[in-house]
């Protein structure tokens, strides 16, 4: 049985093809049916979010369940076939296992690292099994890819660093102040950009807020949305030292705090360290303020580069993430195998039977043996099959347990053409969920 | 091999798997190392005490008269106390610090030479044990301030340029390691002067006089300024930070001196030949 994968991503495809063969969410029950229903495929799934469309799929021949799959997403979605394959990627067997994997641990995320795919991944497998189109090996598979992201999680800091610019000065806030429940953030001018990174410090339980505006009344309506205080734009410098973090994003032409007052102000904190956070452009607070002792200014390319460091830790531990995948997939792969080991050694045992009897028959007919002698031949050719088949059946055993194992397998398939297990009883009727 | 050798053994290994395993949940993130870590020190602090009052027993006094059984009985007390700061902080960057920095004493110690000899008969006396212990104690704590200290310039080096190596993230932040510093500063502050005052009134029993300016009093004296002034610092004048990162690692250097150069290189009676009665 081979796990199959079948879609794009936004690494293979732009937004106006993604968004053209996305699935609806609340009609999920038709296309799963429609894709259970291709003959070739024997277990159904279907993850459509904003960046990747995939049919996971199970099947007895990958090639055909591959090119019905690929014509399967054109079709329900009425679209030229041409048009999508170029954007398509196929895999199967191992690379099909370590791309779910690697995808539920948001490893092949836009963003490495983003939290939100594994849950889509849980909805999706939560309308496969709701419309009973997963089966013993997907259902098995997705356990395994929600345990293995789980894993990549606890293991590896590979979601740990902020990589938004708001998000970004909310951490390094952290890193100077430990936590910040306590502490009093000012606002110097309400930019935009200087909301949402306030509103991000809220979020993360600062204590209090002082907005400050050339406009007051600007100042009154953000205090007052933000539960704070406003100050007149006029003194804001005299209160400057109440605030641990000084948010900046005024539109003035000049700056607004030069280093003289900064100096003034943190004698005045006793040396309580300030975090000042230049968002504006051209730039509020004179870049010499950096130089002063306990006082740590970034401007938005500062908070830029604190991303990209980000970024490139969120890399680091996505090296290790892989090393957890390619140990998870092993183990998979194992026990995928063993699903396979018993029917090949029951067929291949009945394909010898079924030839000794046939030959011991032909013998007893032209030998009119009596029954003695009959019962002898008839036991020496058993144990001759018993004494052949000993080697391979242990063989076969002990391979489910190694990477390599399919090689004996298909070998053994292939050596005494023994049938693949759904070729031999063909399924037409397409009863959902009860083709395992 | 002797008892005392396989108990050194057995403490050496627990502090070095504890270092070990704390900078691999440095590096790898593996949380639970740092409990087998912790565990691992307990174990190897618990022995090594009992060590010494094995040793107190046989000896027949505090056996911290050489240079194997001091540094000994710091890298003890340099355990034993970032245990006690542990039960706050749980911060396995210092206890890869201090387990690590253990290990190197105890490893010194294993080199030094350990010839016991008795005891100068004149000095035993109760102060020697309160006198060691309490500078020991002291030291250790500012062992602590001095790896907070150099943790806080690293960090905040890294804060003011804005280049971040793998360490920004691993370090904890400025406001826990400038806590750390002024912890241990004011547990080991008034260690360290329990510390003198029990060895001047030590000396006054044994010679009759509390201070004779040999040379190790007066490093002792000098370090004792230097903290004094950190202390003073803080509390009223509002340093902190850098400063006072920079501070605890000068007082550091003073201490170090104190402790190794002054029994090495200089003469005076806090040299060990001095303590067992040799000229």
């Amino acid at each position: 049985m081979n796990i199959l994968v079948v879609g794009l991503s936004h690494k293979t495809a732009p937004v106006e093809i993604r968004e053209k063969v996305a699935f609806s969410p609340t009609a999920m029950a038709d296309p799963l049916h429609k894709m259970l229903a291709l003959e070739s495929v024997s277990e159904a799934l279907i993850v459509s979010t904003c960046n990747r469309v995939e049919l996971y799929a199970t099947s007895r021949d990958p090639e055909r369940a591959v090119a019905q799959l690929r014509h399967f997403l054109a079709d329900f979605h009425e679209l030229d076939f041409d048009k999508i394959d170029e954007h398509l990627y196929d895999l199967r067997g191992e690379d099909a296992i370590r791309h779910v994997l690697r995808v539920s641990a948001s490893l092949d995320s836009m963003i490495i690292g983003e939290p939100q795919i594994l849950g889509q991944i849980k909805t999706a497998y939560g309308y496969a099994s709701e419309f009973k189109t997963a089966g013993l090996i997907l259902n098995r598979f997705m356990h395994k890819a929600f345990s293995v992201a789980k894993r990549v999680r606890t293991e590896t800091a590979i979601a740990s660093n902020a990589v938004s610019v708001s998000f970004a000065a909310v951490e390094l806030a952290r890193k100077i102040f430990d936590k910040l429940e306590n502490k009093t953030v000012m606002l110097i001018g309400a930019g935009e950009m200087c909301e949402l990174a306030a509103r991000h410090f809220i979020n993360n339980g600062i204590a209090e807020v002082l907005v400050t505006n050339r406009t007051f009344s600007r100042a009154e309506k953000l205090a007052a949305e933000f539960n704070g205080r406003a100050v007149a734009f006029d003194n804001f410098q005299d209160q400057l030292h109440q605030a641990d973090i000084v948010l900046s994003s005024t539109g003035a032409p000049g700056y607004v705090l030069e280093a003289k007052k900064l100096t003034e102000v943190i004698k005045l904190r006793r040396n309580k360290p300030m975090f000042i956070i230049d968002i504006a452009v051209p730039r509020d607070i004179e870049p010499k303020v950096n130089k002063i002792d306990n006082v740590y200014l970034y401007d938005v390319d500062d908070l830029q580069g604190v991303v990209q460091a980000n970024l490139k830790e969120r890399k680091k531990e996505a090296d290790k993430a892989e090393t957890i995948i390619e140990e998870e997939i092993l183990q998979f792969y194992r026990w995928l195998s063993t699903l396979e080991v018993k029917p090949t050694i029951v067929s291949l045992r009945q394909k010898l039977e079924d030839l000794r009897q046939s030959e011991v028959q032909k013998t007893l007919s032209n030998l009119s043996a009596d029954d003695k002698t009959a019962k002898s031949i008839d036991a020496l050719t058993r144990a001759i099959i018993n004494k052949i088949l000993h080697q391979p059946t242990s063989i076969l055993k002990n391979a489910q347990n190694s990477e390599d194992g399919n090689i004996y397998i298909d070998a053994v398939r292939t050596l005494f053409d023994l049938p693949a297990p759904v070729a031999e009883n063909p399924d037409p009727t397409d009863n959902p969920g009860s083709k395992n | 091999m002797s008892a005392h050798i396989i108990l050194f053994k057995i403490v050496l290994i627990c502090y070095l798997v504890a270092t070990i395993l704390y900078l691999i949940q440095v590096v790898g993130r593996k949380e639970n190392l740092g409990k087998i870590a912790r565990w691992s020190l307990l174990g190897g602090a618990l022995v090594q005490l009992v060590g010494f009052v094995v040793e107190f027993i046989r000896v027949g006094h505090t056996p911290v008269t050489n240079l194997h059984e001091s540094l000994s009985f710091f890298a003890w007390c340099l355990v034993a106390l970032f245990l006690f700061f542990d039960l706050r902080y749980r911060l396995s960057v210092m206890g890869a610090f201090s387990s690590g920095l253990a290990v190197i004493t105890m490893l010194g110690s294993g080199i030094a030479p350990n010839a016991v000899e008795p005891l100068n008969p004149a000095l035993n006396s109760w102060w020697f044990p309160l006198h060691v212990t309490f500078a020991f104690l002291g030291n250790a704590a500012f062992a602590l301030a001095f790896g907070a200290g150099i943790m806080y310039l690293l960090q905040d080096r890294m804060l003011k340029s804005k280049r971040f190596s793998t360490l920004y993230y691993r370090l904890p932040s400025l406001d826990t390691l400038d806590n750390i510093n002024y912890r241990a500063l004011s547990f080991g502050f008034p260690l360290m002067t329990l510390g003198i005052i029990s060895g001047a009134a030590w000396a006054e029993s044994v010679w009759g006089t509390y201070w004779s300016w040999d040379p190790k009093e007066t490093w002792a004296l000098m370090t004792w300024f230097v903290y004094a002034a950190l202390l003073h610092g803080r509390m009223s004048i509002g340093w902190r930070g850098r400063r006072a990162a920079i501070f605890a690692i000068i007082g550091f250097a003073c201490l170090l001196f104190t402790f190794l150069g002054a029994n090495l290189f200089l003469n005076g009676m806090h040299t060990f030949d001095a303590l067992i009665g040799k000229p």
